[in-house]
Formats: structure tokens, C-alpha cells, sequence
């Protein structure tokens, strides 16, 4: 079913799969597949986290192939497509919520693991890649750094709705990207959507201080 | 006696230090200089040591309902030599026509030596404090044997060609709710989770510093924590389900990430964080 799957991520992107060369070739989405199947032989669902966490959608199956390269600019505008299809806007047409909540939200690491359960409070994990506020100087250097993010790009409706979609779903703006879709994936609730877009826009939130 | 010793200064240095780490302010440089120190004050001994005495007994000691010893154990080099053995794992066995690591075939010889039954020579791969694990204290000896020797992971066999090719596959798989892969956290220079350095596992440098030490005794744990202990909890990070002892993806992933560390010296048993 997988190999379906796969075999037709590539047919559908068939130039930019033959473009990439081995990653790209017939022989590599064999061994692709094959590594699946052995990946489902060899896992054990545990707690919260069963087994079809490894059933892949076609964002990531299709960026899986491209490993640290950038996709193709053809394959890259299919998948930014298909996830802003996947974005949401808030119920009450409200970006902005309260940057405080958001403040812990982004501090909140747990969540979704193994070792959490169903009643874990799940949290956005933003320092993990990311500089926010300067008091906190515990932060990842994944992604790039957020500090004075609405100082710099404007408090406007515009910029609201481009963090909301951001945070929503990164790949809807940048295809592959190595953020987690926080809204697309049920990550976070609408209410902690709009808490760390808070922080991200409100005057008052030490990410714009 | 020795080891009774600086076991105890161990613990109390490794409280300081984990609390040194936790606290508010403490930046990366800081927190490496809290390491650097502690290697230092342990220089002329590792808690490591602990697992790597017992494992050696274990090794030695008849055992199992065939009352036999692991000493005709082969790892690879022939039967009984442990010499370097690790620096050149996982690779083929023609005997079971597949490729092992280190855990796989000594759970195999677990069964074949000792007369074990499979469950039973895979049922504990990760000790605690107060459940400590045979898995590991058997790591710690055989690792300890390859210290100094250069890692050289054979790739000439059809099917260790196969397992690092599909460890390269499972390496950049990305799935699970959060969209991770372990490219996710290890294909960058220099990038860093909170203050945790992420090594490149891209590339050779990256995986070479990662992989020689490797097992290691974790200050914060308390623990000798093997090569295999750290992908499983990365695979936890992950949001993936768990990763299974000895497993085809453990052997594969593990076949990718030791090939890549050919060429370096291999360190471990180390001490870390
Ligand atoms: C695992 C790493 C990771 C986590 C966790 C993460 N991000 Fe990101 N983020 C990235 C990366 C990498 C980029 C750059 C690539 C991109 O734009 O998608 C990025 C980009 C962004 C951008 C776009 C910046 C710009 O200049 O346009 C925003 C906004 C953002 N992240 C917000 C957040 C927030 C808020 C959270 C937590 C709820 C978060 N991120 C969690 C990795 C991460
Ligand atoms: C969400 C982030 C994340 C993901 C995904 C992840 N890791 Fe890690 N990994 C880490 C962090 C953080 C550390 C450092 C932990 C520490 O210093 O205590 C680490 C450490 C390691 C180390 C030890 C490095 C050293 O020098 O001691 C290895 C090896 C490793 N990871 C391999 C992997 C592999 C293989 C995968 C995929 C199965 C993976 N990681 C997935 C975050 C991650």
C-alpha cells in the first residue's frame, strides 16, 4: 500500500523526482519502501503512541525523499499548496490571544511522547528552536530567532495571519519545513494557537521588547 | 575499593553538576566548562567501570539452563575474542545469515551458549537503579575492549550494503504527529535544542563524535546508558512508538549511523551529562 503510495508521490512530481538524481530513482523508492515495511515489523506501540504514527501522509513521505535538500520548486509549490488548503482560520476571526499563556506554552516541552499520557498538558516547545523573549536565554537554535518578530514585520492584520498560518502549518509557507504543523497536526487547540500568536504579535509580549 | 571510592565523589559532583545544568541563567559555555571539570575530577576513573567489571563476569560466568559461559561467544572476530570486536559491528553472520549489532548477537549467544529463550536473553535492554540490566553491563565490558581501536564497520557483504541503505532510509523518515525525522534534530552544523548540542549525523565528523562515545555513564541518570538506549529515547523525542530491542530498524539504523563513524578512534565508555 505504501509502495503505492510512494511510487505515486514520485509519478505525480516525476520531474523533480528524476531531478534529484538516487533520491529520486526507481531503485531508491525501493529501498524506501522496504525500509517501511521494517520500520512497521519493528516498532511497538507504546502508551499513547501507536503504531500508525508510522503511516505517513503525503507531505511526509514526499519531504522524507528529500532529506536536507530543499524539494523542487515544482514539488515545493504542490506541497505549500495542498497544506494552506489545510489551514484554518480562528472560529471568531481572532488571531491574537493571551501572550502570557502563550509565554508558558512556548516554554512547554511535553506532550505527545511515549511517556505522556492522554492528560499531559502539550505545549508548543517554541525555545526548543527558537529565541522568543531575550529573559530567556535557554533556547534551540533550529529555527530562526523570533525575537522583536512583530517589531520588525509590523503589528498590521496582515502579519497576524501570516504567524496564525505559520504557526497553523509551517509547510503552507515554506514546503518541508523542519517546524511541526501545530494546527494541521491537532497539535495545539485553537485557544493555544491564539496564545502563542500573542506572543508573537501583542506590543506588550517580551518577544517585542 | 578504588571504584567505591570516587563513586561516592562521583555522586556528589554529579549533583552538583545536574544542578549546576538545571539552573536559571546557565548558559551553553558554562554548562560545557561544568562537564569539562567533572571529566576532569574523573580522569583516572569512569563509574563506567562498575558495568564493565560486571559485564566481564558475566561474560565469564557459567550461567543459563546449559550451565556454559558467553566466552565462546563470537562477535565477529571468531569465538571468544572481544578485542576490537565493537569497533567492527554490526556486520554479517554467515551462522544466521543476517546482519547484527552488538545487543542482537549477544542476545543470540544468550540463547545458543546460556540456552535461553529468546524473550528471555531480550528482556531487559535498559537497567534502572533499582532493576539493573545484564544487556548493559555486557555492553559496557565489550565496548570497553574496543577503546583505542579504529572503527572500521564492514560494508562488503550484499546484506550490510542492504542494512546501512535502509538505516539511511529510516534516518530521514519524518512522521509521527509532530512531522520528525532524526534529520530533524542532526542534519545542521551547529544547532543546539534548549542548550543541548545536536550533532550532525550527516556527516562523518558528526557521527564520528557521536557514535565513538557511545555507551556512556549519564551523570544526570546515574546510569551506563548504551548506544542503543540513546536512539530509543530519541525515537521517544520523536513522538514515534518505541523502537524494539534488537529489532531489523535498530540493526539497520545502527548499521548507517556506525558505518559513518569509520575511521575515528573509538572513546567509549565515556561520561556524559
Ligand atoms: C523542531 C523545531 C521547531 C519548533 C519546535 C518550532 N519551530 Fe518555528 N521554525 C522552525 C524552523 C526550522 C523555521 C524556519 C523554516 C520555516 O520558515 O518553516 C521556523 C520558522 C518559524 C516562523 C517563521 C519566521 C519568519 O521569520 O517568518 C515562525 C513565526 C515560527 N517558526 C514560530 C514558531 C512557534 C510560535 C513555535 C511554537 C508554537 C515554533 N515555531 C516551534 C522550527 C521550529
Ligand atoms: C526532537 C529532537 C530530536 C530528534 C527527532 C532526534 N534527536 Fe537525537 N538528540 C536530541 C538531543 C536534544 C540530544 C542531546 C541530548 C543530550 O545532550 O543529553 C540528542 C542526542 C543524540 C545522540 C548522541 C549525541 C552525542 O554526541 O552524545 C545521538 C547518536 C542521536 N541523538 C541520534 C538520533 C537519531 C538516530 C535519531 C532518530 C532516530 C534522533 N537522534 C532523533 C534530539 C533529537
Amino acid at each position: 500500500m505504501h509502495k503505492t503510495l510512494i511510487a505515486a508521490a514520485c509519478a505525480a512530481v516525476l520531474a523533480g523526482c528524476a531531478g534529484t538524481g538516487p533520491s529520486g530513482s526507481a531503485s531508491d523508492a525501493a529501498v524506501r519502501a522496504k525500509a517501511v515495511e521494517t520500520m512497521k515489523t519493528s516498532f511497538k506501540e507504546r502508551g499513547i503512541a501507536k503504531l500508525d504514527r508510522l503511516d505517513q501522509d503525503e507531505t511526509q513521505s514526499v519531504c522524507s525523499q528529500y532529506s536536507t535538500a530543499a524539494p523542487p520548486k515544482e514539488v515545493a509549490e504542490r506541497i505549500e499548496k495542498a497544506n494552506m488548503a489545510l489551514v484554518k482560520p480562528p472560529s471568531d476571526g481572532k488571531y491574537l490571544g493571551d501572550w502570557k499563556r502563550g509565554e508558558q506554552i512556548a516554554q512547554r516541552g511535553t506532550g505527545f511522547q511515549y511517556s505522556d499520557t492522554r492528560e499531559t498538558p502539550v505545549g508548543g516547545n517554541c525555545y526548543a528552536c527558537h529565541e522568543l523573549s531575550k529573559a530567556e536565554i535557554s533556547y534551540g537554535t533550529i529555527g530562526p530567532s523570533l525575537h522583536n518578530f512583530a517589531k520588525i514585520r509590523g503589528y498590521g492584520p496582515d502579519i497576524q495571519k501570516y504567524a496564525w498560518g505559520k504557526v497553523y502549518n509551517a509547510h503552507a509557507y515554506t514546503a518541508c519545513s523542519f517546524m511541526p504543523r501545530f494546527g494541521a497536526q491537532g497539535i495545539l487547540s485553537e485557544q493555544q494557537l491564539k496564545d502563542v500568536v500573542a506572543l508573537l504579535m501583542d506590543p506588550e509580549s517580551p518577544v517585542n521588547k | 575499593m578504588r571504584i567505591r571510592a570516587w563513586y561516592a565523589g562521583a555522586i556528589a559532583l554529579a549533583a552538583g553538576m545536574v544542578a549546576a545544568t538545571a539552573a536559571v541563567g546557565q548558559d551553553a559555555a558554562s554548562t560545557a566548562q561544568e562537564i569539562e571539570k567533572y571529566r576532569q575530577a574523573l580522569q583516572d576513573g569512569n563509574p563506567a567501570e562498575l558495568w564493565e567489571a560486571r559485564g566481564e563476569g558475566l561474560w565469564k560466568k557459567p550461567a543459563g539452563p546449559k550451565n556454559a559461559s558467553l566466552e565462546k561467544c563470537d562477535l565477529g572476530l571468531g569465538p571468544g575474542v572481544v578485542k576490537g570486536a565493537y569497533a567492527q559491528l554490526p556486520r554479517y553472520f554467515a551462522d544466521v545469515d543476517r546482519v547484527m549489532d552488538l545487543e542482537t548477537r549477544l542476545a543470540h549467544c544468550r540463547v545458543t551458549l546460556h540456552g535461553l529463550t529468546p524473550a528471555q536473553a531480550t528482556a531487559r535492554p535498559f537497567g534502572s537503579p533499582d532493576n539493573r540490566s545484564d544487556n548493559d553491563a555486557l555492553v559496557a565490558w565489550v565496548t570497553s575492549e574496543s577503546k583505542g581501536a579504529t572503527m572500521n564497520v564492514p560494508s562488503a557483504h550484499a546484506k550490510e550494503k542492504e542494512a546501512f541503505a535502509l538505516g539511511e532510509k529510516i534516518f530521514y523518515f519524518r512522521g509521527g504527529p509532530y512531522d520528525f525525522s532524526c534529520a530533524t534534530c542532526h542534519a545542521a552544523d551547529n544547532t543546539r535544542i534548549r542548550l543541548q548540542d545536536l550533532p550532525n549525523l550527516t556527516k562523518q565528523a558528526g557521527a564520528q563524535l557521536a557514535y565513538t562515545t557511545w555507551p556512556a555513564y549519564r551523570v544526570s541518570q546515574g546510569e551506563l546508558r548504551t548506544f542503543q538506549w540513546r536512539l530509543n529515547d530519541c525515537f521517544r523525542q520523536q513522538r514515534f512508538p518505541e523502537l524494539g530491542f534488537a529489532s531489523d530498524a535498530s540493526i539497520a539504523l545502527t548499521a548507517f549511523l556506525a558505518r559513518n563513524a569509520n575511521g575515528a578512534e573509538f572513546k567509549a565508555p565515556t561520561i556524559k551529562r
